[in-house]
């Protein structure tokens, strides 16, 4: 008897394994469904090469064109991952080959918490700080006038966001290489810094990739903190001291408050549907350069 | 018998722990010097202070003197990768660096020789023939290293470090992750190297310090025990843990 009932217990513990993890696989495709169908209506009525390319955003007139977002979330995004990038390689460099142990241990829970502030904090230090110093300072330096609530805050707050999980990514890479590298260089006859630049940069080249891969996922759909500076104007960027209007910030502004007006709520669902599209292509064209550049150690 | 490297009251800690304790033996030119003894006794810790690679540790304290050509490593002046470029190090494991075999090969030349661009391709060449490797690789010298077997990748590493003209090589346990075969290559490689080169090797393999060392240094918890001709250690030892370790009583 207890045998038996051991043996059950053994096999239920399994389902249930399996049971999760078909959840979780079912997840993303049940969204991408979702929002698909959602979308169809005006996929049906215009053509969907128009909408991406269009800029012209007059839900009552029925024109939607996603020119402006798409640009802003990708100005954003790329603004504020070519800010934390050499900023998260030089720290995890200086945390796990300079440093002393100490620091590292005293500095790992400081970015955790970082990464688990509530984005709206962000948000608000963005309005407090970041907007005023643009306006005052960065802006007339250029021989600029701006409001302040540009690109350029909601990339600098983000990129402020997205530093603790590129951090901690970076410090497992360089953490995992192993020492007998640098020993093997360093007989040689290297210096440190060549050692560093000519062999762990290298070796750790696809865990740079995919640090920055999904900093870029990160910072793609960050709604709040980003919404809170960059101005929230539907026009294409064309500088950085432009004011933008990212996708997340055009669903979650409008979203409940469409009235009646015909499509509205299935462009704002095809726009979720390009913000799931893009974040997955980053994903997969990081995951692609990875291999490549494991394939090439 | 001229000594190429003169350990003087050798002592090094790690924080309160001491590894070494009062080393004192010499180093024959020319010869396979095999440090011996069970793991944890501070062999490696030994050959990594021959190449101060013992300064990548943190709070490390070493004092005595290590004397290379007249020259006390440990308190000179003179550059750190220098000191090091004299030895060339071989490790338990192969790690060929993140590159080609062509590059693995040329990174010590190009980092400290940055003249004679040209002359590289030939001095890889020579290299690769030196460790019995060119025959298997002059085909792909441009693919990773890393596609190489791990007999092949030890050979590459050993050619590595000959490529910028050691006149010393360290070695540390150098076989132990190898198959038999690529093991008796690298046993009889450093045979042949004794010719040109100071060869010091570390290993618990007892049956390996039989078959290659000209010197032994026997080593246990820190202290070196006994030290002398391969000969004079292996058929007439003098020191009571020394009979002992040779009868099998430890590891």
């Amino acid at each position: 008897m207890r045998f038996l009932s051991r043996k059950i217990r053994d096999k239920s513990s399994l389902f249930w394994m399996v049971i999760s993890l078909v959840i979780l696989l079912l997840m993303p495709i049940l969204l991408a469904v979702g929002l698909y169908l959602k979308s169809l209506p005006i996929l049906q009525e215009q053509s969907f090469w128009d909408l991406l390319t269009e800029s012209d955003w007059k839900p009552m007139q029925g024109k939607f064109g996603f020119l402006p977002f798409i640009t802003s979330s990708l100005w954003v995004t790329f603004l504020s991952i070519i800010i934390a990038t050499p900023v998260c390689i030089l720290t995890a460099i200086y945390l796990t080959q300079y440093a002393k142990k100490r620091v590292l241990a005293i500095m790992q829970p400081i970015i955790d918490i970082l990464a688990g502030l509530p984005s709206v904090i962000y948000g608000v230090w963005g309005v407090l700080i970041v907007v005023p110093f643009i306006s005052k300072t960065v802006a007339p330096f250029f021989g600029l006038q701006t409001s302040g609530y540009t690109i350029l805050a909601g990339a600098i707050v983000l990129s402020i966001m997205v530093i603790p999980f590129i951090l901690n990514i970076l410090i497992e890479v360089f953490r995992t290489i192993p020492e007998e590298l640098t020993e093997a260089s360093l007989s040689v006859g290297a210096t440190k810094w060549e050692t560093i630049k000519y062999v762990l940069l290298k070796k750790a080249f696809p865990g740079i990739i995919s640090a920055t891969g999904l900093g870029v996922a990160r910072a793609f759909g960050e709604t709040i903190a980003v919404l809170m500076v960059v101005g929230n104007v539907v026009k294409v960027p064309t500088s950085v001291f432009d004011s933008g209007y990212p996708l997340p910030a055009l669903i979650a502004n409008n979203y409940g408050e469409m009235l009646s007006i015909p499509m509205y709520d299935s462009a704002l669902m095809l726009a979720a549907l390009i913000l799931f599209g893009i974040v997955l292509l980053f994903n997969f064209l990081s995951r692609m350069a990875i291999i490549r550049s494991e394939k090439n150690q | 018998m001229k000594s190429k490297i003169d350990i003087k009251n050798l002592n090094l800690f790690i924080g309160k722990q001491q590894i070494l304790k009062n080393v004192n033996v010499q180093i024959p030119e020319n010869k396979i010097t095999i440090i011996l003894g069970p793991s944890g006794c501070g062999k490696t810790t030994l050959l990594k202070s021959l190449n101060r690679l013992t300064d990548l540790y943190e709070d490390v304290k070493v004092s005595g003197e290590i004397i290379i050509d007249n020259e006390d490593i440990l308190h000179s002046n003179q550059d750190v990768t220098a000191i090091r470029k004299k030895m060339g190090l071989l490790a338990q494991r192969p790690y060929p660096l993140p590159m080609s075999i062509f590059k693995n090969v040329a990174y010590g030349i190009r980092i400290s020789d940055s003249e004679n661009k040209k002359t590289i391709p030939q001095r890889v060449e020579y290299h690769l023939k030196q460790v019995n490797l060119w025959d298997e690789v002059k085909d792909r010298l441009h693919s990773p290293a890393s596609r190489l077997s791990i007999g092949q990748q030890q050979r590459l590493c050993l050619a590595r470090g000959l490529a910028v003209d050691p006149e010393i090589i360290l070695a540390d346990e150098p076989t132990s992750a190898l198959d038999p075969i690529s093991s008796q290559a690298i046993e009889q490689k450093f045979i042949e190297l004794k010719e040109q080169y100071t060869v010091v090797m570390v290993t618990h393999i007892l049956r390996q310090a039989r078959r290659i060392a000209d010197y032994v240094i026997f080593m246990y918890l820190g202290e070196v025990v006994e030290c002398g001709t391969a000969e004079e250690f292996f058929s007439n030892p003098k020191e009571e843990r020394t009979k002992a370790y040779l009868k099998g009583a430890f590891n």
